[in-house]
């Protein structure tokens, strides 16, 4: 039975919907629009940052996604001021164990493998526990001859677990080796925002690269070229745009005709026996 | 001494720089320049020498003696053409079966906009992949600083030593205290609490050993890393290219530090 109060509080919400303002044109939605329309904002186009749930639920094929690489924790074995405290804070404000989500699912049709970092958790910076689960889906995806799809959104390496998190650049990018070299197709989509040690390791590592419009991908950070240039960067400076202009990526496609194009993929890389 | 005072000896301006290391340990040497694509990063010093009867192919980040070398040398920060080149020697060494060595010594790769525009990521994600897939030994030594990514990119290697004052950092000290207590003073506690001395990394097995100083004396110090040099490689020669590439996934795979979840 419900109570009068909650009966109460889901009458508010219904009345008065919590809105989100898109960072781009500032025109404000109703979450549950915007949600429904995968975080691209109706009024811009704009395509806002997205958790790792929902960018698993717009992208593969309903019900096939099977989590994998569970059960770790992360630890503050520096006792590095606050960690312990970030930890626990994006834990709860994402529901998630940690900075990525691993898994099995199909898209269109096809059986791959997918990782999926969230920004929402520590900036989805890169530290044992994501590195290891990164590191054990290459491995799984390697045993089992599947593709990999990796949704790349990072700060880089995180600088709480020191060193330990920088030899997860080198960890992560053997397994990403190990499964190239069995033949195996990878494909990385860079989200907003790709920086640091996840850009200078597996998010530029893919067979194919495609990033999402907007989406900002750099190694350095900004302001530190800024201050090391002296000069004007250009507005697009570490857009998708701006690496795709360079020849860094390989295409931009919109977040909502992403399925579309990996399961093409996908089956354009198929083994030619499986075809027949 | 601390972690900070270390940091500090690390960049000492009299400390030998690359250069001095490949001069000092192997013999008739030839600088094999460019990367090919776009240019010649002089951040990094790449060639093919002698270590005593033989062959190796030597890359060594340089910070430059002198003002001048210091700039054209981007104080030890190397561009995205820099470890192309890198890279570009080490495809080449694996071709001829010669082992490559490494000298490790800058603040981080370079940051500007005409590295991010050459795609600066994408040439250490690069460096560092394919290094891992070597079929020749690879030993890296930290001379200096060891700074991040653009560190990692010629590290990633089968044994990796330290100099007893070397420093190796996901982070530069300064960086960190700015990040995390909005304070660059506070270099000297970040220098601490990110755990980036040589024992360290030997502690944390990111160093297979540390390499004692002795820049009064730097020939006798080249004589013993030769040695040290020539004792890996003579154990790692008797591996097969496979096993040298699993040798060195191995030993990164076990980097991690964590929990299970009940
Ligand atoms: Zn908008």
């Amino acid at each position: 039975m419900p109570t009068l109060e909650s009966l109460i509080d889901k009458v508010k919400a219904a009345v008065t919907p919590e809105v989100i303002a898109c960072t781009a044109c500032k025109a404000e939605f109703p979450k549950k629009q915007l949600k429904k329309a995968n975080m691209v904002c109706p009024a811009c186009g704009k395509h806002l940052r997205m958790d790792a749930r929902a960018r698993i639920a717009a992208t593969v094929d309903a019900g096939s996604f099977t989590e994998l690489c569970t059960g770790l924790k992360s630890e503050d074995f520096f006792s590095f001021p606050g960690y312990a405290d970030k930890l626990d804070k994006a834990a709860k404000a994402t529901g998630e164990e940690e900075a990525v989500v691993c898994g099995a699912a199909k898209i269109g049709g096809e059986d791959c493998a997918v990782f999926v970092m969230d920004s929402g958790f520590i900036m989805a910076s890169m530290g044992s526990v994501v590195g290891e689960k990164i590191t054990r889906l290459f491995e799984y995806a390697t045993e089992h001859s599947l593709p990999v799809i990796g949704f790349t959104a990072s700060g880089g390496a995180r600088m709480q677990e020191g060193i330990v998190s920088l030899m997860q650049m080198a960890k992560v990018s053997g397994a990403v080796k190990q499964h190239s070299n069995a033949g195996n197709l990878y494909i990385t989509v860079l989200c907003d925002p790709t920086t640091g040690g996840v850009t200078a390791s597996f998010a530029m590592q893919g067979d194919i690269l495609i990033a999402e419009p907007g989406a900002l991908i750099g190694f350095a950070g900004r302001r530190v070229v800024e201050q090391t240039t002296k000069s004007k960067l250009p507005d697009n400076f570490q857009k998708a745009e701006f690496l795709l202009e360079h020849g860094f990526i390989d295409a931009i496609v919109e977040r909502n005709d992403l399925p579309a194009a990996l399961g093409n993929l996908l089956k354009l890389h198929k083994k030619q026996t499986e075809i027949a | 001494m601390t972690a900070y005072e270390k940091l500090k000896a690390a960049r000492g301006s009299r400390r030998p720089t690359g250069a001095a290391y490949v001069d000092g340990i192997f013999h008739d040497c030839m600088e094999l320049h460019g990367d090919r694509r776009f240019g010649d990063d002089a951040a990094i010093v790449g060639g093919i020498g002698w270590l005593d009867d033989q062959p190796v192919t030597y890359i060594a980040i340089d910070r430059g003696t002198d003002i001048q070398s210091r700039m054209a040398k981007n104080f030890g920060c190397p561009k995205p053409e820099g470890y192309r080149k890198g890279l570009r020697l080490m495809k080449q060494a694996e071709k001829f079966g010669r082992p490559v060595i490494c000298f490790v010594d800058t603040q981080g790769a370079f940051c500007g906009a005409d590295a991010e525009e050459r795609g600066q990521g994408q040439a250490i994600a690069e460096s560092i992949m394919e290094m891992m897939n070597l079929r020749v030994p690879v030993i890296s030594i930290v001379i200096g600083e060891g700074g991040s990514g653009g560190a990692l990119a010629l590290a990633s290697a089968n044994r990796v030593y330290m100099l007893e004052n070397a420093v190796y950092s996901v982070i530069s000290p300064e960086g960190c205290a700015s990040i995390l207590w909005k304070d660059a003073a506070k270099v000297e506690d970040a220098a601490e609490v990110l755990h980036i001395t040589a024992d360290d990394m030997k502690n944390l097995g990111v160093a297979e050993d540390v390499i004692k100083e002795d820049f009064n004396d730097f020939p006798t110090m080249c004589q013993g890393i030769r040695e040290t040099l020539k004792n890996d490689l003579a154990n790692m020669q008797q591996m097969s290219p496979e096993q040298l590439q699993q040798n060195r996934y191995e030993r990164f795979r076990k980097f991690g530090i964590y929990g299970e979840r009940a």
